[in-house]
């Protein structure tokens, strides 16, 4: 039970922290799953971190695979899927109310200036970032040149043709699945 | 938007729930605001691109998970908290189950199953939807001096400086809301 108590209290309050995105208090998460509560080793979180960013998913589903490893030790499989729910819900809730909150006075200010402003002036900021975070997955999925050569040709594909983006993803992920990238 | 609202009224919970159960999980080696803007905009239609555009550095600011944060602001666009609802379902509920099984199998036998390979592949190609939707989108946005500025300024700092998200929003975003202000008196 205090595990679980633990376990919301930390995601509950990581929640409304994670200012920036769930990657922001990855390394409070860190500390407090392994030096803290020693739920799991350290080189375990650095494997769900990445079935976490590999898998379908919000990457913050992370915090599934650390409630599980938490409730594990508490009542086997079972108290580990409990705890990776757990976790999941107090992760998700808080934020996503505040989020809800925010949405529906934005919705009401139909024709203010600054939602105006906000639409017409985010919008070449948020492509930059958005270029910025095609190159930090790159770094970050440790890519040589032949997975940039994959992501050339694959560019080449989506700008040019039609072609269902889940088709060329599919075919790449067989390419790596024998080995070529 | 005016004759987007008209049409916004018939979107069932379902359909949210679906479309974003598709988003998450055609993006297995990520790519999810990619497939969001493939869905939600060009699919669908339920938001323009400027608004989804905006809307996504919004969801930056606020805390929380940038997608789950999209999901309940085009969720609740779209229906309210009902909807908003139905879109977190949608985004989360399988992608779980699906997680919580492969830890299931990483702390059961100590293994990742043989699925990273394909996994690093799929990320290369993901690379190249998100690389795709600069495209796509600059193509439409940048048609100016202060925008291809703001542009180059985010994707430096950010990209190639690695400055964290908050100082860059804090410079780029008052620069950016004094550029797009409308002025009514200079055009006039």
């Amino acid at each position: 039970m205090k595990t679980y108590l633990s376990l919301m209290g930390l995601f509950g309050s990581l929640s409304l922290l994670s200012i920036g995105g769930g990657n922001t208090v990855l390394p409070e998460m860190h500390l407090r799953a392994v030096s803290g509560h020693h739920w799991m080793t350290n080189s375990q979180f650095a494997d769900i971190f990445s079935i976490s960013q590999a898998a379908p998913g919000p990457s913050i589903l992370i915090v599934a695979l650390v409630g599980y490893a938490a409730g594990l030790g508490v009542a086997g499989v079972a108290g580990g899927i409990a705890g990776g729910l757990l976790a999941t819900v107090a992760m998700v809730i808080p934020a996503a109310t505040l989020m809800y909150l925010i949405t529906l006075s934005w919705q009401k200010a139909q024709k203010s200036k600054l939602r105006y402003a906000v639409e017409k002036g985010f919008a070449p900021l948020t492509v930059g970032l958005i270029l910025a975070t095609s190159l930090v997955m790159s770094k970050a999925a440790d890519h040589d040149w032949r997975a940039y050569l994959v992501t050339g040709v694959a560019t080449l594909i989506f700008v040019r043709t039609n072609t269902n983006p889940l088709i060329v993803v599919g075919a790449a992920a067989l390419l790596g699945y024998i080995g070529f990238v | 938007m005016s004759e987007a609202g008209a049409t916004l009224k018939k979107v069932s919970l379902l359909e949210i729930a679906l479309s974003f159960n598709h988003i998450a999980l055609a993006s297995f080696g990520g790519g999810l605001s990619a497939w969001s803007r493939e869905v939600v905009v060009v699919q669908k239609q339920w938001m323009s691109e400027e608004e989804f555009l905006s809307a996504m550095t919004m969801c930056r600011i606020v805390p929380g998970a940038n997608q789950v944060n999209l999901a309940v602001f085009v969720g609740t666009k779209l229906k309210g908290m009902a909807g908003a609802i139905a879109a977190l379902v949608g985004l989360c509920l399988v992608p779980v189950a699906m997680i919580l099984t492969l830890g299931f199998v990483y702390f059961t036998f100590k293994e990742v199953p043989a699925v990273k390979g394909a996994l690093h592949g799929a990320s290369a190609a993901a690379v190249a939807l998100t690389l795709t939707m600069v495209i796509k989108t600059g193509q439409k946005c940048l048609t100016g001096v202060m925008p291809i500025a703001l542009f180059l300024a985010a994707f430096i700092l950010n990209g190639i400086l690695r400055w964290p998200l908050l100082e860059v929003l804090g410079i780029l975003a008052p620069l950016s809301l004094i550029w797009a202000w409308p002025r009514k008196r200079a055009e006039a």
